[in-house]
């Protein structure tokens, strides 16, 4: 197990710069999710990480050695793939095995180290199949079993879940973190599905146009994102923003331009008058009585709780009760965002307010 | 539509005689050809002879394969048959054969018999080594120009068409140039040789048995190459980048993983192109034809040369028939040997590739 270094990493394809100056440190025995939209340079990073890329500036450590130009088998990770990348000719055992016959390791060792591997993770009875006969699940966990086999200090995983269907999402999502619990492998994983990301990771890298937007614990990022793009992505539904204008005082709010105010608990400094955008995330807005006016657009019931879309001052929200909401399309509700869980942003840099 | 799918159902019972619960027709559910089963005897008129042979499935197959079938009848099996007949025989051009039972091949005899035929064996022998050798560099000339076209060169497609020129051209046409090119006063090779002071005489490409042998071979393997390069080359692309990249971490170097993951791949491809080639090169005749008419002295013999010489020149058709039919087991076991190289492999089963 290892720490792993990225510091002032670049990446330039051609003339066209992908990653612009990316710093990240990761602890030994860390989970470290990479999530962003596609194109955010997070795969990229992920395969100068394993060697796959060259790195055209900074430099990446795994433990205390510098990496940038040690080809990729001497840099003691293993990278489980997007489409497993599992070997159509070989049995489940010989894809496990393959890296270990490479390096020459004695045969009892081999078999000794795949069977632990396929105990780990349930394969046992599947040794002798090929990868066609499997399931996109087993797939998925002979992948590992491969990387667990080499036991290597850096685990990389290149959006490996988005190949299978919700379910198995969702169980194979607990399955390599308990993987993780048990193994403590320092671990880098890439995804676009930021639920996967608030799951899984010890700590979230959000990314954005080859740069670092954020960085921290899920439920850090959650409460505190840093800025527009982070709010906007951290957090299923999606946090409404308004714009408006700051009016300090007791009680301070942001008043939009259609005459809405939304509480504040406190106006940040100097922000009087100041243009910014509100956040509230769907959950923390209630039902209360004496609360701004909403039209309700939409009613969709999920049984635990409902969605609902409201129309407030000619913006749409949306909001998510604990209650059961009887109101149809058109009636009236009494609505307020938690004063103390907004979020406001600066609207010309995006950037978090107080 | 119920009562349309009832009396095709209907229409299609009575003409078995008898109900098929095997036959579906397209919008017939179960249920209603059962129930049209039971009502078929009291039922509508049955259709004549004529109708069935328009309605009926089988019938109807049989009618779209029968103008393939008729071609393949009459100008593959036909010829062979009447080839096999002829082999019996001693018709000569002009005269019909008389029945002469396997005289013709008592005639050739077997190698190691005093009377046998020698120019008979010489050209099995000249078959065989211009079949194993020719093939075997096509082979790995193939193989070698497919790795390379595989990489990211510059101007790939036009390298790629230019690869395929050889295969274009006509073999006449070609084999008249390199008719020219061995030429034992004009060729090129000779001449260049000697302004460049490496060989003070023009080398005797064709008039020697040895020289001639190679030289056709160097012909045929010209010609057959972009075929097979073409051929492993859209195999290769179907190998998915990331199999290469998973070997890469696993500790491949650029051999092991072209032995490991490439060539166990291609394996199937390269059966099939092999198949195809050994059988051309076994028959090859228009090449060998046009440079040299099978000598010096026999000397480039094939059993294709020798059959039309025999036989078309020579007008015994009955004699020439059977050195042609002599090359039938020699290509079963060509085939055989690929039948079972062709076999999907056991990794090859099951499942869907994705």
């Amino acid at each position: 197990m290892a720490s792993v270094g990225i510091r002032d990493v670049r990446k330039a394809f051609g003339s066209t710069q992908v990653i612009h100056g990316v710093n990240i440190d990761i602890n030994d025995g860390e989970f470290v999710i990479l999530v962003g939209p596609s194109g955010c340079g997070k795969s990229t990073l992920l395969r100068m990480i394993a060697g796959l890329e060259n790195i055209s500036g900074g430099d990446i450590r795994i433990g205390d050695r510098v990496v940038n130009d040690v080809p990729p088998k001497e840099r003691d990770i293993a990278m489980v793939f997007q489409n497993y990348a599992l070997y159509p000719h070989m049995t489940v055992a010989d894809n496990m095995a393959f890296s270990m016959k490479l390096r020459g390791a004695p045969k009892s060792e081999i078999e000794a180290r795949v069977n632990k591997a396929a105990g780990i993770l349930g394969l046992e009875k599947l040794l002798d199949r090929y990868p066609r006969q499997l399931s996109g699940g087993q797939r998925q966990r002979v992948a590992m079993g491969r990387a667990i086999v080499r036991d290597p200090q850096v685990f990389l995983f290149d959006e490996p879940l988005s190949n299978l269907d919700a379910k198995l999402r969702v169980q194979m999502r607990t399955e390599i973190k308990e993987l993780h619990q048990r193994l403590k492998t320092t671990t880098v994983y890439v995804t676009h599905d930021q639920i996967e990301a608030m799951t899984m990771a010890d700590k979230i890298v959000v990314m954005h146009d080859g740069i670092v937007e954020q960085m921290g614990a899920p439920l850090e990022l959650y409460d505190r994102p840093a800025n527009l793009f982070v709010a906007g992505f951290i957090g299923s539904p999606a946090m409404n923003f308004i714009r408006g204008k700051v009016r300090a005082g007791a009680p301070a709010s942001v008043v939009t331009d259609a005459g809405g105010a939304f509480p504040l608990a406190i106006a940040p400094q100097g922000s009087d008058g100041r243009p910014v955008v509100y956040g509230m995330r769907p959950e923390h807005i209630h039902l209360d009585p004496n609360g701004l006016p909403a039209e309700v657009v939409v009613v969709e019931p999920t049984g635990s709780e409902t969605q609902v879309v409201v129309r407030v001052a000619g913006s749409e929200l949306v909001c998510v009760f604990r209650e059961r909401i009887t109101a149809g399309p058109g009636e009236t509700i009494r609505i307020s965002p938690d004063p103390k869980l907004v979020h406001v942003f600066d609207a010309e840099t995006g950037k978090r307010l107080g | 539509m119920r009562g349309r799918a009832f009396r095709g159902a209907a229409v299609f019972v009575g003409a078995g005689g008898e109900p098929r619960p095997d036959r579906r027709r397209p919008g017939t559910s179960e249920m209603t050809e059962n129930t049209a089963g039971r009502l078929a005897g009291a039922d509508l008129h049955r259709p004549g002879f004529y109708d069935r042979l328009k309605i009926n499935r089988n019938w109807l197959g049989f009618w779209f394969m029968l103008p393939a079938a008729l071609i393949l009848m009459l100008f593959l099996a036909y010829p062979l048959g009447k080839g096999f007949w002829l082999s019996f025989t001693d018709a000569k051009i002009g005269r019909e054969g008389a029945w002469i039972g396997i005289e013709n091949y008592e005639w050739l005899g077997l190698p190691w018999w005093d009377d046998a035929d020698n120019v008979f064996w010489l050209s099995v022998f000249n078959t065989l080594l211009y079949t194993v050798v020719a093939s075997i560099l096509k082979f790995v000339i193939g193989l070698y120009l497919a790795l390379l076209l595989n990489e990211n060169l510059p101007f790939k497609a036009l390298i790629r068409s230019i690869v395929l020129i050889p295969f274009v051209v006509p073999t006449v046409l070609s084999a008249i140039a390199f008719w020219w090119i061995f030429d034992s006063q004009f060729s090129i090779i000779s001449w260049s040789l000697r302004h460049l002071g490496l060989l003070d005489h023009n080398i005797n490409f064709l008039g020697d048995p040895n020289n001639a042998r190679m030289s056709l071979i160097f012909a045929n393997v010209w010609r057959g190459v972009p075929f097979i390069a073409i051929t492993l080359l859209a195999g290769l692309q179907t190998v998915s980048p990331s199999l290469y990249e998973a070997a890469t971490l696993d500790g491949a170097n650029r051999w092991q993983n072209f032995r490991y993951v490439t060539f166990p791949i291609l394996t199937p491809i390269i059966a099939v192109v092999m198949t195809f080639s050994v059988l051309l090169t076994f028959t090859d005749f228009q090449l060998v034809w046009a440079m040299t008419r099978g000598g010096p002295v026999n000397s480039t013999h094939l059993m294709a040369t020798l059959s039309y010489q025999r036989a078309i020149l020579a007008g015994n058709l009955g004699e020439g028939a059977a050195i042609a039919i002599s090359m039938v087991p020699f290509l079963l076991v060509a085939i055989m040997i690929s039948w079972f190289g062709l076999q999907r492999r056991k990794w090859q089963q099951g499942g869907q590739d994705d």
